[in-house]
């Protein structure tokens, strides 16, 4: 008869593997939550990954900010790298990214086409004479359903677009310093030498 | 009194207007709740706990309107869903599909159940093997016989 055993020899021995378990097993398991927990931490729930990057960018013709008797439509740029920006005067975070485009214009580091994002067409132009204008031109999707096509839903939204007219990255929100230099740009060099 | 009440109740009239808000009016009855029943299915990615039916964000009418001209241009259910994931991605439904990325989500619940249940029957059984079948010492038995009798002797 085992030490472990009650007198009453009805409660059972606890095997000393289990008293370990017994400890090991809701450690690992915080551990793991844990972990978990501290990567949410630094993860943005409004970055929604596009289904669009590496599909080719949905068509249009739409009128032109500047000259609304002519169009433009995103086949005018085959054989190019490019960026479209969707912008609004309205749109508080395009006034932060705004100055680092306009530097990108002056360096003209690669064609920028605007979408000017359910804006009214005055505030737009306005905009635009007062903070500089970076684009090569920009386009007027009053409505949004050019936005709709590009699964447009937090402004600013930056598409990186290649020779082939295909979607190579999307940018939700502005574009910083830092997602310029380490994402965009060695993509953009990339995309030009193939 | 009344005239009061009768005030008091239009003044409230206008909360009705804003719970049909998403019901779609030139549409005709049916076609109108397929666009509703639509519209929850979908959620709104502004404000990403709310439904398209339920929001009042820009995106959340651009979007209601497009499945309801969808509706109108005779598009399935099956069509519209599948331009919206097209372009905002699985995460614009409500209830996520199945697939890899999504296989513990769906079977997460159903894998713990039956961990449980795995542990629970094991441990049961292991307490069970652990109850020790032995006969009682003389000792033991003469005690046992005494409480009897005891018991016994109270009833009568």
């Amino acid at each position: 008869m085992s030490e472990a055993v009650n007198q009453d020899g009805l409660t059972p021995p606890v095997e000393p593997k289990s008293k370990k378990m017994r400890f090991l097993v809701p450690l690992a398991i915080f551990v793991v939550l844990a972990g978990f927990l501290y990567r949410g931490l630094f993860l943005n729930p409004r970055e929604v990954p596009s289904p669009l990057v590496n599909k080719p960018a949905p068509q249009f013709t739409l009128a032109q900010l500047a000259q609304p008797d002519q169009s433009f439509g995103p086949e005018q740029m085959k054989g190019q790298v490019w960026l479209l920006n969707v912008w609004a005067s309205w749109c508080v975070a395009c006034r932060q990214e705004h100055p680092l485009l306009v530097e990108l214009s002056k360096r003209k580091a690669v064609p920028i086409i605007g979408l000017n994002y359910k804006d009214k067409p005055d505030a737009a132009a306005g905009w635009l004479v007062q903070l500089g204008n970076p684009y090569d031109l920009s386009v007027k999707d009053l409505d949004g359903r050019v936005g709709i096509e590009y699964g447009v839903y937090g402004v600013p939204e930056t598409f990186l677009i290649d020779k082939a007219g295909v979607i190579r990255y999307k940018q939700i929100g502005p574009v910083t310093e830092e997602v310029w230099t380490k994402k965009m740009l060695p993509l953009i060099e990339e995309l030009r030498r193939s | 009194m009344k005239r009061l009440l009768a005030l008091l109740l239009a003044a409230l009239l206008p909360l009705g207007a804003l719970a049909a808000d998403a019901t779609p009016t030139d549409l005709d009855p049916v076609a109108a709740k397929r666009a509703v029943d639509l519209a929850a299915q979908l959620r709104c990615l502004v404000c990403q706990n709310q439904t398209i039916a339920e929001s009042n964000a820009e995106l959340a009418v651009d979007l209601r309107r497009q499945v309801n001209e969808q509706i109108k241009a005779g598009k399935s259910d099956r069509e519209i869903v599948d331009f919206m994931v097209a372009r905002y991605g699985d995460f614009v439904l409500y209830k996520p599909p199945f697939n890899v990325t999504t296989v513990l989500l769906w079977l997460g619940p159903a894998l713990l159940a039956i961990i449980a249940i795995v542990v629970f029957a094991r441990t049961v059984r292991a307490r069970n093997r652990a109850i020790v079948q032995r006969p009682l010492t003389d000792a033991e038995r003469a005690e046992a016989e005494r409480l009897l009798a005891q018991v016994s002797r109270e009833q009568r």
